[in-house]
């Protein structure tokens, strides 16, 4: 690999980041140079370009790579986050394929965002200091807070890009306030000599830690940091929506256990409280607002907010195990939520979307596989095994246990209890209700993500081993 | 001995009849449902047939697990690990006799959606096979959990007016028991670094870990069973589900529980069953008696029979923590008969059910002017409810109490109350509805059994009047593995009582 650094720094471990930037500004100058019509050119070569992006990463040589001086880590951790990220967009960019065929919208640039708040997702992932970690972070967000407004006719959309854009701000804000603390109190950036330096936690640092993590929880959406998600997952257009709840969830999630397991080994007790206390938080309100909403998006929000809250509780263990189980139940979220929003986006009579849960009743009769495919997933959601979403849970509670985290895992057991009642009352409606005249049929790219996603979801429990060791060994390279 | 899994083959065979339910009948039309109808009666049936192999070729002196299936599954200590012993071959044969009549029972009442329910009929009987034949604890709550989506299905498409809340209810009661077992099962998975069940069961787990996890299956357990005070779920199930979801309720998805404290309770946690025993004990005996006066003022043939379930299975927890051979072997016994009879006496009220279409007892009188032969099958069920000697339920009566008179004397002298009630309440209903002057115009043309409705209940009587005179093929089955159980726990107890006399 010779000539292929620049300044001293080896170039291999960013080339997927590379090229998926440089792939990204193409597309761009395409858009700009051939205006409009080009946008259906640009969503399919952007997915190209993240399936060659992945590709290239899963190609890298195997083990740890480091460059930029420790900055930016390319473990097995990474690459199963950032594969998971790139799953994520792609499938994203699938789903909108309908949103930007729209004459009226056409927005070539709303891929090209897609692509460029991915390169940040990826960033982040790989983030080994507080500067790489900004850095992605902001890349991240910026491209999401354009995206969450791209429907620029509708004011609700309007309203939710600059509802997320005052608030992410604020988190941002925040999350500068802690870095620099943290920074002041150890008198390093990297992840590694943070570690060294805070074996015993000072009061500054579990101060900046605290400002830092705050950061972090509004992007994982969690609470007390998450005011700002029904209302952008409501307003906001409905692939966006979907993408919002999965591929920078996994990147949030990323950084967060990153982190934590990394820069903050030696206080573990400090911050494993707090994390034990937006976990429980976060299910509990997940699993008690979404009683009440009427709205199927509103609602995926709430259940988003709750799914965080079971992912967390996988970190609030702080073992490999519940690192394990963070990656394993990111992954079977993002397959359960994106097969849930292929479903959402294909409900449509005369032309209309739907969106409110009244409006599926009788789904089972008029269009029986739909309704079975989204009962399943809302069955896996809930955590009922034999489907996927069982296994996911199943994985975080077990670190738990072993912790010896017993209130966090009994709390969390009895919220998926009461979350489950309300992915029954969308079953409820689908299929022990008169039926509603029959859905628009469904297009041809949202039924291929929703047969993949509800294939994996029903079929997991059959041969479950792959997923549930590369999570393994990527949570081994943390350690 | 065998050379192809066949326990596996009884357990996923309904479930590849319901994919070629799904396959073969499609559409709306009379002629899809006639197909899904005899896929699902053929398919039911060569599973039947089938798991005779089973009986067959079980060993009943052996009291260890026999067709032992292993396979790499999550991770190295929790695998894909089938067998079954003499406790749970009869819980699986009763599984896979009863739902031939099941279909059969649905063959008219049925006529909406019928390929979905036949599927979810197939798939419920894959899920309750391969939870009694389950030997890792990932495995068996996976099937054991998996049986809630279609019975909440089941009860909630295809049944009565209040079906939303009687499902909603049924499947959040259960669900919320069985979440605290499955904490349970990862603490027992951390103490030993397996969830295999047999090497569980010889592994000694901490006082304190036996009494939380005893509490956590227990939470689970005692909701399926169902015990007083955690019972309000199945009189609503039970009324609302369809005739044959509530046959498959009253006779196997109960059995679970009663299969669950067998199967786990008493042989992982000894001691904590020993020191709960009392608890048992007084909710046994309240179950009996307060759920048989409850029966008495029914006005709801289907509930009535429920809450008669909720009693018969207080003499089943009762026998089982009785710890002694009699006790457990009466309370398999009695689990078997229960599902035989109360199975039965489902299938009778959906009979009129079916004419009428009430369920009220008020609507009925007089039912044996016009319908000589049901009044005559209709007897002897409920003969066998009553526990009279010579049908089934009088055997396991029998046993749990003679099993629990060893160890609890008070305990038994309350519980056989519950006898004598449970003539008052069975009778009473017998002569409301079968006996007085047929006055009620409705009734005036009520038709006797069909064909297809004797051959579902001929059977049933067959087996009910056999078992009790004749309870061997049962008990023998049972023996050699309920035997080694009542051993090994009252060995873990004296073990833990000199150690509490040690100075």
């Amino acid at each position: 690999m010779m000539g292929f650094e620049t300044a001293g720094y080896q170039l291999l471990p960013v080339l997927p980041e590379l090229v998926l930037a440089v792939g990204g500004m193409v597309l761009l100058m395409i858009g700009a140079y051939r205006g409009a019509q080009t946008t259906a050119l640009i969503t399919a070569l952007g997915i190209g370009l993240l399936v060659v992006t992945g590709a290239i990463e899963l190609l890298l040589p195997s083990g740890k790579l480091v460059t930029f001086g420790g900055s930016f880590i390319v473990d097995d951790f990474a690459r199963f986050l950032k594969i998971l990220a790139l799953i994520g967009s792609a499938a994203t960019l699938i789903l909108s394929a309908e949103f930007l065929a729209d004459q009226s919208r056409r927005l070539f640039e709303y891929s090209i965002l897609v692509l460029l708040s991915t390169l940040g997702m990826m960033v982040l992932i790989s983030a080994g200091d507080l500067i790489m970690l900004y850095l992605g972070l902001e890349l991240m967000s910026l491209a999401l807070y354009v995206v969450a407004a791209s429907n620029r006719e509708n004011a609700k959309s309007t309203e939710a890009g600059l509802k997320y854009f005052v608030l992410g701000a604020l988190s941002s804000g925040m999350l500068l306030y802690g870095a620099s603390l943290i920074y002041g109190f150890t008198g390093t950036v990297s992840f590694a000599g943070i570690a060294a330096a805070a074996r015993e936690g000072s009061i500054g640092i579990v101060f900046g830690l605290v400002f830092l993590l705050a950061g972090l929880c509004f992007k994982v959406s969690a609470v007390p940091f998450h005011m700002w998600t029904p209302d952008v997952y409501e307003g906001a257009p409905t692939p966006v929506t979907a993408f919002f709840a999965s591929a920078p969830k996994v990147a949030a999630l990323a950084v967060f256990t990153r982190v934590t397991l990394t820069a903050f080994p030696g206080i573990l007790t400090q911050w494993q409280q707090i994390v034990v206390f937006v976990s429980i938080a976060s299910m509990v309100l997940g699993s008690f607002a979404a009683i009440g909403q009427s709205n199927i998006k509103r609602l995926m929000a709430y259940s988003s907010i709750g799914h965080m809250g079971f992912a967390l509780v996988g970190l609030a263990a702080g073992t490999v195990e519940g690192a394990q189980g963070v990656l394993v139940y990111i992954a079977i979220y993002v397959a359960m939520t994106l097969g849930s929003f292929a479903i959402i986006l294909a409900m449509k009579r005369d032309g209309r979307p739907i969106e409110n849960i009244a409006d599926f009743a009788g789904l089972s009769r008029t269009n029986p596989l739909l309704a079975f495919l989204f009962a399943m997933l809302l069955f896996s959601l809930a955590g009922i095994p034999p489907l996927a979403g069982f296994f996911a849970k199943f994985y975080v509670f077990v670190a738990a246990i072993k912790a010896g985290l017993f209130t966090l895992a009994v709390v969390g057991v009895l919220a998926s209890v009461v979350g489950s009642y309300y992915y029954l009352a969308i079953i409820k409606v689908m299929y022990f209700e008169e039926p509603l005249p029959k859905l628009d049929p469904m297009r041809v790219e949202l039924s291929t993500v929703l047969a993949v996603a509800g294939i994996f979801n029903i079929l997991f429990f059959v041969y479950p081993g792959p997923l549930v060791s590369a999570a393994a060994a990527a949570a081994k390279s943390l350690f | 001995m065998t050379t192809w899994p066949i326990l596996s083959v009884v357990t996923f065979l309904p479930a590849v009849g319901a994919l070629l339910v799904y396959f073969l009948a499609r559409g709306n039309d009379e002629a899809a449902n006639r197909n899904a109808r005899w896929i699902a009666l053929w398919s039911t049936v060569v599973t039947f047939a089938v798991s005779l192999i089973l009986v067959m070729r079980f060993e009943p002196a052996q009291p260890d697990f026999q067709f032992v299936e292993k396979a790499p599954w999550l991770a190295n200590a929790i695998t894909y690990h089938m067998g079954v012993d003499g406790i749970s071959l009869p819980f699986v044969i009763l599984t896979t006799a009863l739902m031939p009549f099941c279909i059969v029972a649905s063959w008219k009442a049925i006529t909406v959606r019928v390929g979905e329910y036949m599927m979810a009929f197939l798939i419920l009987e894959t899920l309750m096979v391969g939870t009694f034949s389950a030997l890792d604890l990932v495995l068996f709550y996976l099937f054991f959990e998996g049986g809630l989506i279609p019975m909440f299905l089941i009860i909630g498409v295809w049944g009565g007016p209040r079906r939303v809340y009687a499902s909603f209810k049924f499947f959040l009661y259960t669900l919320l028991g069985s979440v605290l077992m499955l904490l349970a099962i990862m603490a027992l998975y951390w103490n030993a670094g397996t969830t295999d069940i047999p090497t569980l069961m010889h592994t000694a787990v901490p006082r304190s870990l036996q009494t939380w996890a005893w509490l956590a299956f227990f939470a689970s357990f005692a909701v399926k069973m169902p015990m007083w005070p955690v019972h309000t779920w199945l009189p609503d199930a039970h009324v609302e589900a369809p005739t044959a979801g509530s046959v498959i309720l009253a006779a196997i998805l109960l059995k679970m529980g009663g299969y669950g404290f067998l199967r786990f309770s008493l042989p992982m946690f000894p001691d904590a069953s020993h020191d709960f025993a009392p608890l048992i004990f007084t909710l046994s005996t309240i179950a009996i008696v307060y759920t048989s006066l409850v029966a008495l003022m029914q006005e709801d043939i289907k509930k009535l029979i429920a809450y008669s379930s909720v009693a018969h299975m207080g003499f089943v927890t009762m026998g089982i923590f009785a710890g002694t051979t009699q006790g457990v072997a009466g309370g398999v016994f009695q689990m078997v008969s229960h599902g035989i009879v109360s199975g039965a006496l489902f299938l009778c009220v959906g009979i009129v059910y079916d004419r009428m279409h009430t369920r009220e007892i008020a609507a009925y009188g007089g039912l044996v002017n016009r319908m000589p032969l049901y009044a005559l099958v209709f007897m002897v069920f409920t003969m066998a409810n009553v526990g009279l000697p010579g049908t089934s339920g009088f055997v396991g009566e029998f046993m749990t109490l003679i099993g629990t008179f060893k160890v609890s004397i008070p305990t038994a002298t309350v519980a056989t109350l519950g006898v004598i009630l449970s003539a008052g309440y069975a009778l009473w209903l017998y002569r409301k509805v079968i006996f007085g002057g047929l006055v009620k115009p409705s009734l005036m043309s009520i038709k006797d059994l069909t064909w297809r409705e004797s051959l579902t209940l001929m059977p049933l009587v067959a087996l009910t009047i056999l078992f009790g005179v004749y309870p061997k093929p049962v008990l023998d089955m049972s023996a050699a593995s309920v035997q080694q159980l009542v051993n090994n726990y009252a060995s873990a107890v004296t073990a833990v009582k000199a150690a509490a006399l040690l100075p």
